[in-house]
């Protein structure tokens, strides 16, 4: 247990169970193959919990595995059977808030596949190479979200959160010049 | 039809808003080339990049001509200066993951990149230059990477220093270069930072301990800001403390105050891994569990699944070891069992049923009962398990535990499932004497539809050893039988052997029993007919109702009391002849002490190698000159005489005859260009006065590889424990080999080699001989002959220890597992039984107490079949 608190993967799926964005962090998995079954019965067993209103738990496969689903999106985050479990649960809400924020609150599978390059930074900001690199979802949304504005659209398009994100970046700029 | 439509009708609504809808790699990789537009346009780019991640993302692969295409394409995408496309660049380049040659064409625009103003391209660009780059072109970039480390902006020095662990398992020497800017960041003000940093350095300094204490001495004094700072730095504390392992002379454990106040911490993973920490501490005190166990009981009670999961999973395996200190959470445990989330209320129950009081096995029975059909068959089996051992704690509850476990059986499981049910029901019908009957008849009812074969067996053999004992045992009969008519051939032919148990034991079935075999006189399979044919004649069921003797019983029931891996190998050497195979040639040492806790159907453990002690007698008995010395009462396994990968490999036999002993000394020349010829061994025996030489049978020629042995034998006084110990010295001639012709030359010189010594032991004198029933054992044998004593063993490291080393030094065989210690054991009583020379049977009985400083005493009681080897025996452990 010397070892760094390790996430093995990051999974959203459907309300089906289908791949919207997964990334593996461990060669428990070595196949695609493996990585469907894997989905499809980590699904096939949390489907009917409920996992809206707190995120939820579940030993899965000799793996801590834990989840929530908002609309037709199904969060999952997986770890080692000795990972403490509060932590795997930081990443899955900042997982969350962050999609949360960067989907501007409207948090379901077709604004998430309308916006799927977002989702796909989002991931590679919480996690790097199966090392935790932030768990506040505000914070890691505001550097997904710091590349995406389009610098001359006009302020009232951006979220709020867009726009601090710019703002702070424009501010420390100036700072370091 | 209206299906199809309906579908397609969905389909069109999916399309409106996919964009991936029938998306194909083909088209994709065609779209790719817009990124060689002499204009690019950004937002198109991000599209297909996007397009070709989903592609991967969603399993497709690209061969190799094609990532190397997209790659090179993508390179060109360096030229725009848009954010969001370099961002998805990045993205894309880590996902190629390109070769040596190709990362070449990167590296400068991300070296570019890294020295830009922008913080999250620097931060970004160094995340993928690591990833894809070789030891070489790090040390190029090693400078900045330690500038980053350092970097003001924490995404900046997070990602160098993420980067460097990554790093420090291809190119450790470089990575560990900045320990002094990684201990810089350690003090960084940005909670993230910390931990990155605390993580690195760690991993720099993991192979030093005392490196390690010395971090975890100075930031547990200071502020770690960070939660998962704090818990990694939780986690080194434990390993610091577990690798001291010695407690100072108060009885503090060193950091303990540590992970108590880490337990105030206001963030809960904090809270929690101390928590956890202090339950998995090395003999942890009472006093040091309670503040741990108090706060996971206030978790238990929340209203997170995820906090209660991870008190009530820590609480369970507190509750293994440790179930007085876990009683007082029982209440909140109670309302969990219905908690929505299964695994929660699974880990509950367990841990009710550790921890639980007689009183409230039925009302916890009631609650599990609802629950057992909506949890998955391995949660069932840990519940089983449980349930086993609640009822061997509580056997008067045996009545509800049965019927549970009864009921349980009788639904739809895997086989492991059933398993674990069957062997609970076999365990609490050998350990508590009222539920045998009824275990016996719910192991009946479900062999009528079992459709496992190895438990039918199983539970027939059982039955046929119990069956017989009970008060009305003809009811088992139709049950039996019925298996002889409905079953396959296995399952019919275990069926005979166990009415033909009943026949023996029960002489008022008898004629029934008859009649029933001699129908299996016509069943298709040979074994059932065979096994039939025996059992009809050796109870004679040709004639009348005959009282079955002895012998058949014997027969019947006695227990092989060979180890069946020696068996295995007589049969194995005997060749056809005239003489028929004799039984009692096997030998009965066991060679390895077997060490698996009875648990259920399992057979007695076998005994594990095959011990050479035929081949031993055979070798032996081929040399003249010990012929006269009869049958060898014990070989000794091997003992090495030189280190390994000498010149020359040299191990012992010792053979102890009645009133000899022999030292076969196993030579290996492992030198090529030498022959070794007349090669003997020098015994010097000064230091063991009560042996006298009397034959030394040299080898001849001791080419290369192949081993030979030599023989030196001492006559020593019959019936007497001579020991001693014995100077070895390897003479011999050596002569030099031509490599090319392998010819030796004509002329050696004579050369010495010295080997270690050698002890004649007093357990060399004693076989290790176990008997089935220590209890019945040593009743039988004469109380006048008891020696009892005690003795102090001093200060040990653990009860364990002392009862291995005790062991070691009799040389006897364990009985009934009870080598085995339980983890944390005050006290604990180990049987022993053996054969001393002069074939004298010896059975041991020791009690051992170890106090709290560790001082270990023994009681030792010795019964044997002559009053001196009992003396003898406490004079080995007086010595020892």
């Amino acid at each position: 247990m010397e070892n760094c608190p390790s996430v093995k993967n990051l999974l959203l799926l459907d309300s089906e169970g289908k791949r919207v964005a997964v990334k593996y962090y461990s060669d428990d998995w070595p196949t695609n193959q493996s990585k469907l079954a894997f989905e499809k019965s980590l699904f096939a067993k949390t489907q009917k919990t409920n996992a809206r209103t707190e995120a939820e738990i579940t030993l899965f496969d000799e793996n801590v595995v834990v989840y929530k689903f908002v609309e037709d999106l199904h969060f999952f985050v997986t770890g080692g059977d000795d990972e403490n479990e509060l932590i795997l649960a930081s990443v899955l809400n900042g997982f969350f808030e962050a999609v949360t924020v960067l989907l501007r609150s409207s948090v379901d599978q077709r604004e998430a596949l309308t916006n799927m390059d977002l989702i796909f930074l989002c991931i590679d900001e919480i996690i790097d190479g199966g090392l935790i690199l932030e768990t506040d979802g505000t914070t890691i949304a505001g550097k997904v979200a710091s590349h995406t504005i389009d610098e001359g659209a006009p302020l009232s398009e951006q979220t709020i959160t867009q726009a601090l994100a710019a703002a702070r970046e424009h501010f420390t700029r100036s700072l370091l010049r | 039809m209206a299906q199809m439509v309906k579908k397609d009708d969905d389909r069109d609504e999916e399309a409106d808003y996919s964009p991936f809808v029938g998306i194909e790699k083909g088209a994709v990789l065609q779209e790719a080339r817009v990124f060689n537009d002499p204009q690019l346009d950004p937002r198109r780019c991000s599209q297909v990049i996007t397009k070709l991640l989903y592609l991967l993302n969603q399993g497709e692969s690209f061969t190799k001509f094609e990532a190397t295409d997209v790659f090179f394409a993508v390179t060109k995408l360096f030229q725009s200066k848009d954010i969001g496309l370099r961002r998805m660049v990045y993205l894309m380049i880590k996902e190629l993951s390109p070769c040596a040659d190709e990362v070449i064409i990167v590296t400068s625009c991300l070296m570019k990149d890294m020295n830009s103003k922008s913080d999250m391209y620097r931060a970004n660009a160094i995340r993928v230059l690591c990833r894809i780059i070789d030891g070489t072109l790090l040390t190029q970039i090693e400078r900045y990477l330690k500038q980053a480390i350092v970097d003001k902006n924490p995404v900046v020095a997070s990602a160098a220093l993420v980067s460097g662990i990554h790093l420090l398992q291809t190119n450790p020497d470089i990575v560990k270069r900045w320990s002094n800017e990684v201990q810089e960041a350690v003090q960084s003000r940005a909670a993230l930072v910390q931990f990155h940093a605390l993580a690195l350095l760690h991993k720099i300094r993991q192979n030093d301990r005392l490196a390690v204490s010395k971090l975890v001495t100075s930031l547990t004094r200071g502020t770690v800001r960070s939660p998962l700072a704090q818990c990694l730095l939780i986690r080194y504390t434990s390993q610091v403390i577990r690798e001291s392992s010695t407690s100072n002379q108060t009885g503090d454990r060193p950091f303990y105050d540590y992970l108590e106040g880490c337990l105030r911490h206001k963030a809960e993973m904090v809270i929690f891994e101390a928590a956890r920490a202090i339950t998995e501490l090395n003999g942890v005190s009472s006093r040091e569990l309670t503040p741990a166990i108090t706060v996971l009981q206030l978790f238990l009670s929340s209203s997170k699944p995820v906090l209660r999961f991870a008190a009530v999973r820590t609480l369970n395996k507190v509750a293994m070891t440790r179930p007085l200190a876990v009683t007082n959470c029982n209440i909140d445990m109670e309302s969990l069992i219905a908690d929505q989330n299964r695994s929660i209320a699974t880990l509950a129950i367990t841990t009710l049923l550790k921890t639980g009081n007689e009183s409230s096995v039925d009302r916890l029975m009631k609650q599990i009962t609802n629950f057992m059909s909506d949890i998955a068959d391995e949660f069932k089996i840990v519940v089983v398990e449980a349930i086993r051992s609640l009822c061997l704690k509580f056997p008067l509850k045996y009545r509800s535990l049965m019927n549970f476990l009864s009921n349980i059986l009788r639904e739809e499981g895997g086989f492991e499932y059933k398993k674990a049910i069957v062997d609970s029901i076999v365990i609490l019908i050998r350990d508590i004497p009222d539920a045998k009957e009824s275990g016996l008849l719910h192991l009946c009812e479900f062999i009528e539809d079992c459709e496992f074969t190895y438990l039918s067996t199983q539970i027939l053999h059982f039955l046929g050893n119990e069956g017989p004992k009970t008060s009305d045992p003809s009811k088992y009969i139709r049950y039996i039988y019925n298996r002889v008519i409905l079953e396959n051939a296995t399952v019919r032919a275990s069926a005979v052997c166990t009415l033909a148990k009943f026949g023996a034991m029960v002489d008022s079935l008898k004629p029934r029993i008859f009649v029933l075999l001699r129908r299996c006189l016509y069943d298709s399979d040979d074994e059932v007919r065979d096994r039939a044919t025996l059992y009809l004649n050796t109870l004679g069921g040709d004639g009348a109702v005959v009282e079955t003797d002895k012998d058949v019983k014997e027969f019947l029931f006695g227990s092989l009391d060979i180890p069946l891996v020696n068996l295995e190998t007589s049969l194995k050497n005997y060749e056809p002849s005239e003489e028929p195979f004799d039984v009692k040639s096997v030998p009965k040492e066991v060679k390895s002490k077997p060490i698996a806790e009875p648990t259920g159907l399992r057979a007695p453990p076998a005994a594990a190698p095959a011990p050479t002690v035929d081949t031993y007698e055979r070798l032996l008995s081929s040399i003249p000159e010990f012929s006269s010395f009869g049958k060898p009462f014990k070989s000794s396994a091997p003992v090495e005489l030189t280190e390994a990968e000498t010149e020359y490999a040299v191990n012992v036999v010792k053979h102890i005859f009645d009133g000899h002993v022999v030292f076969q000394y196993n030579c290996t020349n492992t030198i090529p260009e030498q022959l070794l010829e007349n090669v003997s061994v020098i015994v010097d025996a000064s230091e063991a006065e009560e042996f006298s030489e009397v034959a030394v049978t040299p080898i001849k020629s001791l080419p290369y590889g192949s081993p030979g042995q030599t023989f030196v034998a001492f006559e020593k006084p019959g019936g007497v424990t001579a020991v001693g110990k014995f100077l070895n010295v390897l003479r011999f001639i050596v002569k030099e080999v031509d490599p090319s012709s392998g010819e030796a030359e004509d002329v050696g010189v004579e050369d010495e080699y010295q080997l270690e010594d050698l002890e004649v032991v007093a357990a060399d004198y004693i076989l290790k001989v176990g008997v089935s029933n220590f209890r019945n054992a040593w009743e039988s044998m004469d109380p006048d002959t008891e020696r009892v004593d005690e003795y102090g063993l001093g200060s040990r490291e653990s009860l364990a220890e002392a009862v291995g080393v005790v062991i070691n030094l009799l040389g006897l065989q364990p009985c009934e597992g009870t080598e085995v210690v339980p983890n944390n054991a005050r006290s604990h009583t180990c049987l022993l039984s053996g054969v001393y020379i002069g074939n004298m049977k010896v059975l041991v009985r020791l009690s051992f107490g170890i106090d709290s400083r560790k001082e270990v005493a023994m009681k030792l009681a010795v019964r044997s079949d002559d009053i001196s080897v009992s003396d003898a025996i406490h004079d080995i452990v007086a010595s020892g």
